[in-house]
This record gives structure tokens, C-alpha cells and sequence, in this order.
């Protein structure tokens, strides 16, 4: 698994009609295999985070390195699970499942393979000829959760990946996220707007000011990942800790115009070009 | 999905809805010139063989041709325009520009240049066809969402990837409803320049009935031309459910 050091990143760009300051010297350590939530206003460029260390973006300052190597485009063992889960409609749960083997030239039956059992270790190994409008929310997100397993990536970006399901199904992923990890431990950047999910899936949890995004503090999370957590007193007082700092950043008060998903296009608007 | 069993009852029905008006609008009307169902599809019948076939061959293997062209030029083309925005700001004024002059009257050019006869016919209503396509395809390809996008490049994609898993298919079903469109184009198209240029097709064949005056001759000619419509209209049809078979998924 790897290490990922951000050193004062900045990134700036052009908006649809603005420059978007979105990230302002950030700087953020991350230890092999820790998973890291990340959690703030909209519009704090918490998604320009992601795009930057998944290599779509391009910093305008600092550094990020990934397993030793700068972040210069995309990286074979990185994967970017988005909010609306990047399924491609036309194409089947195996297809789906294999694309980033498939685009990564990996012969046919290898990649097939590798999807196949990518997919039933999230339990969609029954519906592998399906398409995604055929599919749940739930096992969307598991079958975007699959592509990232078949790449077996050692670093899993994701941005705001739950905030579309229902609150049943959410957990029910939360719980399998946290399982893959347990078996698997990745290193992982989790972008949230829910405290609870910070709290539940996050060692440490990265809080981040309105934009220009800035990390305004990092709480310690040392119970994450021990079993029935979610259930512990600990658990209660690290999510209204969390709570109070986040409206102390004034997160829960600023309303600056930009919902999650506003912020995710124009950030997808500075990949574009 | 419609079962085949379902759609030809559901042709056969239209057809005897279109017979009966048919037959109707000729009592009404009773001119030599709008002879009922019945004389133009006994001539039918009768000249199928000998005299509409050869004739029904040349035109569809000129519409077939002609919408080929059209269509494998103009995907490729306006896909990339609606891409990128350099391209884009390059063409899409020629394409705007040259789009609502009507191609049709470029027809005694294209006589003069490619002589008469297959040539430019095909020409004629593959140029019509491809504009059709070339704005519709531009217009897709500016609509796919970002995040697909995003997460193919993510996955390391290079530019001919990001074309060929998300820009392609994703404007599939929009070519293929102007495609359907530019179908019934290409039929007009077709009688048009073969009834002016030319001694074969079916358009030549009921322009001279009607100089004949051979009106349930050139009615017959009417129908084959039809037929072929519809079978265009189907085989459009199959090919779509072929390459888009996912926009039938989860309903």
C-alpha cells in the first residue's frame, strides 16, 4: 500500500465564468494503508482535493506525492469512486466491473476474470450481464466499488460516494467499506458530508475551511475500524466533537451558494480542459 | 420489447386503415388521377416481378449507399466537434452556415460534375443525410455528463478511449433518432433527384407512369416506394436495438 504526502497544494481555476481559488496550501500526510475522511462546507474544494491527487487537475503550487512518485496524470493503482458512482449506462455490470483493466490493455479473459471476482466480493457475482439502470443505489455504488477492487488499487478516492442512498443502505456500505479495508488495508481519502460516515470510516479526520479550501484542523479518530464502534459512547462523543468543530469553522452556518454537487462540475469544468 | 408477431399485426392494421381512406378519398374525388386500392395494387402485383423490382433494386441500393456515407462521415465528425471546443470554433460556423441551405438545389451541379446516374444521386442525398447527422451528433457529444467522463479518464483513459467507452456510445441514441428522421429525407430525396436525373429507380419509374398516364401503374410505383420506406424505417430500427441495447434496460 502507499504513503501520499501533499505538500502546500494550491490549485486555481478557470470556472464557467470565474477563477476558482479551491485549494489554498494544503498540506496533509498520509500513512500506508490510513484511511482519511475529509469533511467541510460546500464548496470548500474538497472534491478539487480529489481530482488533484487522482491526477486530473493540475496544482498551481505544492506537491502531492503518491507512493513516492509526484502526481503528474492518472495512476494505475488510484481510483476515483465518484458521487454519481462514474458508471458508464451503456455498458454491462461485468463491462462496467473490467473498464479500468480494459483500458489498461489487460487481455480479455484476464480481465474478466478479475471483475468477476471484483464483483462477488461486493455480491453482485449474480448479475454480471445486467446494466446499471437495472441496478439498485446501493448495488451501483457496490459495482463502483468493484471497478476500484479489480483494479486492485491501493489508493481509493472517493468522493461523497454514499450521499445518494438511503440511510439502511448507506450504513449496510459504510459496513462493507470498512470490511474491504479491514481485509484489504488500502489507503483511502473518503470526501463526506455526513459526520457519522467521518467518524465511522475515517482513522483521522480532516476538517477543511470554506474555500479557498485550507485544513483548518485534523482530529485523531483511535477507536475507527474496532467492532461495534457505531454503537460505543466514543463513538457519540467523537461525532459532536466533530460537530462543534465544524461549526466553530462555521460549516454549519455558511451558505455560499455552492452545493456538493455544484462544486464536483466545476471541478469537473478544470478537468475538462 | 414489441414481439415481431405484435408489429406486423400492428403494420397490417395501419395497412387496412390506410386502404380504407384510401379507397374512400378515391370515391370522393373520382378523378382517373387517384385511381383506388384496388387497380393500383392488382398493377402492382403484376408488374412487381417484371418491371417494379429491377427498379425497386436500384433505389434501395442508392439510399442504403447514401445514408452509409452520410452517416459513417458525419458520426465520426460531429462527435468530434461537440469535443473539442478548437474544432469546434473552426467548423461549426461552415456547418451553420451551409445547414439550412437546401442541398436539393445543388442537384444540377452535382449532374454536371458526377454526370447523370448513381453517382450523384447518392451524392446528392448523402450530403442531405449528413448534415442531418453531423448537427445531431455535434449536439449529443456537447451533452454527456462530466462524470462520465471523469471517471473514464480517471481510469488512465487516453483521448481515443474516452471516445470509444463513453463519447460513442453515449450519443448512440441520438444518431439513431435522426437517423430515422433523415430516413424519411432520404426517400424524398431519392424520388426527386431519380424522377430528375436518370432512367432508373423507382422515382423514374412513377415520374414516366405518370407521363404515360398510366395512373395505377405509377400508383403501384407509389407503393413499392413506400415499402421501401418502411423496410429503410426497420432496418434502422434492428440496428438501433442492436447498439443501443441498454436504453431498453430497467424498464
Amino acid at each position: 500500500m502507499v504513503h501520499v504526502h501533499i505538500t502546500d497544494a494550491s490549485v486555481t481555476y478557470q470556472g464557467v465564468d470565474r477563477r476558482v481559488h479551491a485549494l489554498d496550501g494544503v498540506t496533509l500526510d498520509l500513512a500506508e494503508g490510513e484511511p482519511v475522511s475529509v469533511i467541510g462546507p460546500s464548496g470548500c474544494g474538497k472534491s478539487t482535493l480529489l481530482f488533484a491527487l487522482a491526477g486530473l487537475v493540475p496544482l498551481d503550487g505544492g506537491s502531492m506525492d503518491v507512493g513516492g512518485e509526484q502526481v503528474a496524470g492518472p495512476r494505475l493503482r488510484t481510483s476515483l469512486i465518484l458521487q454519481d458512482f462514474g458508471l458508464l449506462p451503456w455498458k454491462t455490470v461485468l463491462a462496467n466491473a473490467a473498464l479500468g483493466l480494459q483500458v489498461r490493455r489487460h487481455p480479455r479473459a484476464e480481465r474478466e476474470r478479475d471483475a468477476i471476482a471484483a464483483l462477488e466480493r461486493v455480491g453482485l457475482g449474480d448479475f454480471l450481464h445486467t446494466y446499471p439502470s437495472e441496478l439498485s443505489g446501493g448495488m451501483r455504488q457496490r459495482l463502483a466499488l468493484a471497478r476500484a477492487l479489480a483494479l486492485d488499487a491501493d489508493l481509493l478516492l472517493m468522493d461523497e460516494p454514499l450521499s445518494a442512498l438511503d440511510a439502511l443502505t448507506r450504513e449496510d456500505l459504510q459496513g462493507l467499506l470498512l470490511e474491504l479495508w479491514h481485509q484489504r488495508k488500502h489507503t483511502a481519502v473518503l470526501v463526506t458530508h455526513s459526520i457519522e460516515e467521518a467518524v465511522f470510516l475515517g482513522r483521522r479526520i480532516v476538517v477543511m475551511t470554506p474555500r479557498p479550501g485550507r485544513v483548518a484542523s485534523i482530529v485523531d479518530n483511535p477507536d475507527f475500524g474496532t467492532a461495534g464502534y457505531r454503537d460505543t459512547e466514543a463513538f457519540y462523543e467523537r461525532c459532536a466533537a466533530l460537530r462543534r468543530l465544524l461549526a466553530d469553522e462555521g460549516a454549519l452556518h455558511v451558505a455560499d451558494g455552492l452545493t456538493g454537487e455544484a462544486e464536483t462540475d466545476v471541478a469537473s469544468e478544470a478537468v475538462r480542459r | 420489447m414489441i414481439s415481431t408477431g405484435r408489429k406486423i399485426l400492428g403494420y397490417v392494421a395501419a395497412s387496412a386503415v390506410l386502404l380504407v381512406g384510401w379507397q374512400l378519398l378515391a370515391m370522393l374525388i373520382a378523378s382517373p388521377a387517384l385511381p383506388g386500392p384496388a387497380p393500383a395494387l392488382t398493377d402492382f402485383v403484376r408488374l412487381f416481378v417484371p418491371a417494379l423490382l429491377p427498379q425497386l433494386g436500384y433505389s434501395a441500393w442508392r439510399v442504403l449507399a447514401s445514408v452509409a456515407i452520410g452517416t459513417l462521415l458525419a458520426v465520426p465528425l460531429g462527435l468530434v466537434l461537440g469535443r473539442s471546443p478548437r474544432a469546434d470554433a473552426v467548423f461549426a460556423p461552415l456547418v451553420f452556415l451551409s445547414y439550412p441551405v437546401p442541398k436539393a438545389v445543388f442537384l444540377p451541379v452535382l449532374l454536371v460534375l458526377l454526370g447523370i446516374g448513381n453517382t450523384s444521386i447518392i451524392a446528392l442525398i448523402a450530403l442531405i443525410v449528413f448534415f442531418q447527422i453531423l448537427v445531431t451528433a455535434r449536439d449529443a457529444a456537447r451533452q454527456i455528463p462530466s462524470g462520465s467522463v471523469t471517471s473514464v479518464r480517471s481510469l488512465g483513459a487516453d483521448r481515443w478511449q474516452v471516445f470509444r467507452h463513453v463519447v460513442l456510445p453515449a450519443s448512440m441514441p441520438d444518431v439513431f433518432t435522426a437517423l430515422r428522421i433523415s430516413s424519411g429525407t432520404a426517400i424524398a430525396v431519392l424520388f426527386f433527384s431519380e424522377s430528375t436525373a436518370g432512367q432508373t429507380g423507382l422515382g423514374w419509374y412513377i415520374y414516366d407512369a405518370w407521363g404515360r398516364i398510366a395512373y395505377s401503374e405509377m400508383f403501384a410505383g407509389i407503393v413499392a416506394m413506400a415499402l421501401l420506406g418502411v423496410v429503410l424505417y426497420e432496418l434502422i430500427e434492428s440496428a438501433e436495438r442492436r447498439v443501443c441495447r441498454w436504453t431498453r434496460a430497467g424498464r
